[in-house]
């Protein structure tokens, strides 16, 4: 389970119609690590992870899994390997819990062969990593909103890839439910070797949880490596137009930031 | 939120959910076996009753092709190709119907109500009375023509893909546009065309014969299997283009290959039999309260559409003093459950 693939982005040029979202991108995704891809509204954060699972085709450039072009892997392989979970995926009126996190197995089933025991094993083993047992039987519409994202989770965990991609995991939850959902990507990731990239808004959940943060600004990286290098208060000021502080987070050593705005200043900066 | 991702699950977990799956698969098998029961019974009951009884073993020997008077005419020429399209055209939309609310999640994207059966319905009109065509010409041009509009909507409802309301809106437009046509041409046909052609306004099996069986059994067979054994993928259509797409879907692909098998379903069967009313609209939702959520309801809702069809053509021959045509009683019966899901989609917000 813990084989090591690396997810890489070369020259890449990405665009709906006349619009350019990405350009002459690169970018290498270190294996077995946790990265955070941070950047302002729009500056194309969802749609760099939709190219990478191949939902959307480069105009120019590669996405490269071990080598391999994304777009030219046979679908059902990819995503035995790279699963991705969207911003807004939508359940099936009236579907229940286990049946949800059960369609995360579908790459690991051909044309003809039945549900497996191995099938059950991973929908069970996925209820219990997002602790969701007890709502295997219940529809996903009742559920509230913290549930339903632990629920998809559960569903992106019985996929049983090792590259995880996600797309906003923590919006919509409240901030117990957003660290909840961070512990347990992190423990995914240090007990499975899990590749996890996702995209997050919150920075300062970003750079304690990311091994490795990438900063995008206008569809160009603009700095990337260890959350001490790359959530400076230059590159805040760069990617988000913001002034900030940035100090050392108290409780887990990573760097901190703080936004300073037009009010509530009780130091005066020099 | 533990941390036993490493760990197998507990026995526990495992059981449970085994045990929820096994049960929701035990009764989605009940189901479809009550409704194969169901539509054999009443296939066998249409072969017996009408102006004339046949007991069932009459009915089985004219099958067997023995030659019994009486009812060698009545069943083995009348009753026998009619129940048999019944079933197949029934089987055909209910199949058709459910693809597309499936595809487009939402029960009001059937192909009956989006204008596709409407593009059948006014090609078949346009050339049996204006061009005075028949046969296997009126299929073909049903079944061009029904393709092309689910082009054009299609065409007309992309942009940056296809979202439902728009297609749907679009569709009902177009249906709109094409009922117009029918109704024209069905004003300037000759008074004894009229009998004939007003099957293509509400759909009728009472010129039902083994040459309208025939391409209605094939393109159930070669369709049909090709729409079954993408019944996967098209489930998970259902979590969106992008979560499919991540568990190994290939979008585009299953959604090009499902459109044209149910268009063509829909179009081999409404040149055969008109465009039964609401038969595709009404079968999947109906299969999907019976089934319950999370299965597959292709087979389910094509057995829900024979069945449709079987009953509402006999209600239509004897219940009523007066002899209508089955698209009537089905019309009938679609027509308040449409106000219905749209006053209730409009409270909920609701799918299939």
């Amino acid at each position: 389970m813990t084989a090591d693939h690396t997810l890489t982005v070369h020259d890449l040029e990405l665009g709906y119609g006349e619009r350019t979202v990405i350009d002459s991108l690169d970018l290498v995704l270190p294996p077995g690590r946790v990265t955070a891809i941070v950047g302002a509204n729009a500056c194309g954060k969802s749609t760099l992870l939709r190219s990478m699972s191949r939902l959307l085709r480069p105009r120019t450039g590669q996405v490269l899994l071990d080598g391999k072009q994304v777009h030219r892997l046979p679908a059902k392989e990819l995503a035995r390997t790279l699963g991705l979970l969207p911003q807004a995926p939508t359940a099936p009126e009236g579907i229940t819990v286990s049946d949800l996190v059960g369609r995360g197995r579908n790459p690991h089933q051909g044309l003809l062969s039945r549900w497996s025991t191995e099938d059950d094993a991973a929908v069970a083993a996925a209820l219990e990593a997002t602790d969701t047992v007890e709502l295997a039987d219940r529809p996903v519409d009742e559920l509230s909103g913290g549930q339903r994202q632990r629920v998809w989770i559960a569903m992106a965990l019985a996929q049983q890839t090792d590259v995880l991609l996600l797309d906003e995991p923590t919006t919509y939850l409240d901030v117990s439910h957003q660290v909840e959902v961070l512990d347990l990507l992190t423990d995914l990731n240090r007990n499975r070797g899990t590749t996890i990239v996702m995209v997050l808004h919150d920075l300062n959940l970003a750079a304690r949880y990311a091994d490795h943060l990438v900063a995008l600004t206008g569809g160009r990286l603009h700095a990337a490596g260890d959350p001490h290098q790359v959530l400076t208060e230059e590159t805040v000021r760069a990617v988000f137009g913001l002034d900030c502080s940035v100090i050392t987070d108290p409780v887990s050593g990573r760097p901190l930031m703080l936004p300073i705005g037009r009010h509530h200043m009780a130091v005066t900066r020099s | 939120m533990t941390a036993s991702l490493t760990s197998s699950p507990a026995s526990s977990t495992l059981e449970r959910v085994a045990r929820g799956r096994s049960r929701r698969a035990a009764r989605r098998r009940g189901v479809v076996v009550v409704l194969v029961l169901l539509v054999v019974g009443v296939l066998a009951l249409s072969l017996m009753v009408g102006r004339t009884f046949y007991p069932p073993g009459d009915v089985l020997r004219v099958i067997g092709g023995q030659d019994v008077p009486g009812a060698s005419f009545t069943v083995g020429r009348l009753r026998l190709p009619r129940a048999v399209l019944a079933l197949l055209a029934g089987l055909c939309f209910g199949l058709a119907g459910v693809t597309f609310q499936t595809m487009l999640r939402n029960p009001l994207a059937s192909p009956d109500i989006i204008g596709i059966s409407a593009g059948s319905s006014a090609a078949a009109a346009v050339a049996i009375v204006t061009f005075g065509l028949s046969g296997t010409a009126v299929s073909f041009l049903a079944i061009v023509v029904g393709l092309g509009v689910a082009l054009l909507i299609y065409v007309l409802s992309f942009r940056d893909g296809v979202a439902g309301t728009r297609l749907i809106l679009i569709g009902i437009g177009i249906a709109a546009m094409l009922e117009s046509v029918i109704a024209y041409v069905l004003s300037t046909a000759a008074a004894w065309d009229l009998q004939e052609a007003t099957r293509w306004l509400t759909g009728s099996l009472n010129s039902a014969s083994w040459d309208d069986v025939l391409p209605t059994l094939l393109a159930l067979v070669v369709l049909g299997r090709l729409l079954l054994t993408r019944a996967g993928d098209l489930d998970m259509l259902q979590l969106g283009d992008d979560a499919a797409s991540a568990l190994g879907v290939r979008v585009e692909q299953t959604r090009v290959l499902v459109i044209v098998a149910a268009v063509g379903l829909v179009a081999f069967a409404t040149a055969a039999t008109g465009p039964i009313a609401f038969v595709a609209f009404l079968a999947g939702p109906i299969a999907a309260r019976i089934v319950g959520p999370g299965a597959s309801l292709l087979v389910p809702s094509a057995l829900v559409g024979a069945l449709l069809v079987l009953v509402a053509d006999l209600a239509g021959q004897l219940a009523f003093d007066h002899r209508y045509p089955v698209g009537v009683v089905t019309g009938v019966l679609g027509a308040p459950y449409l106000v219905y899901l749209i006053v209730r989609t409009n409270r909920a917000g609701g799918s299939l």
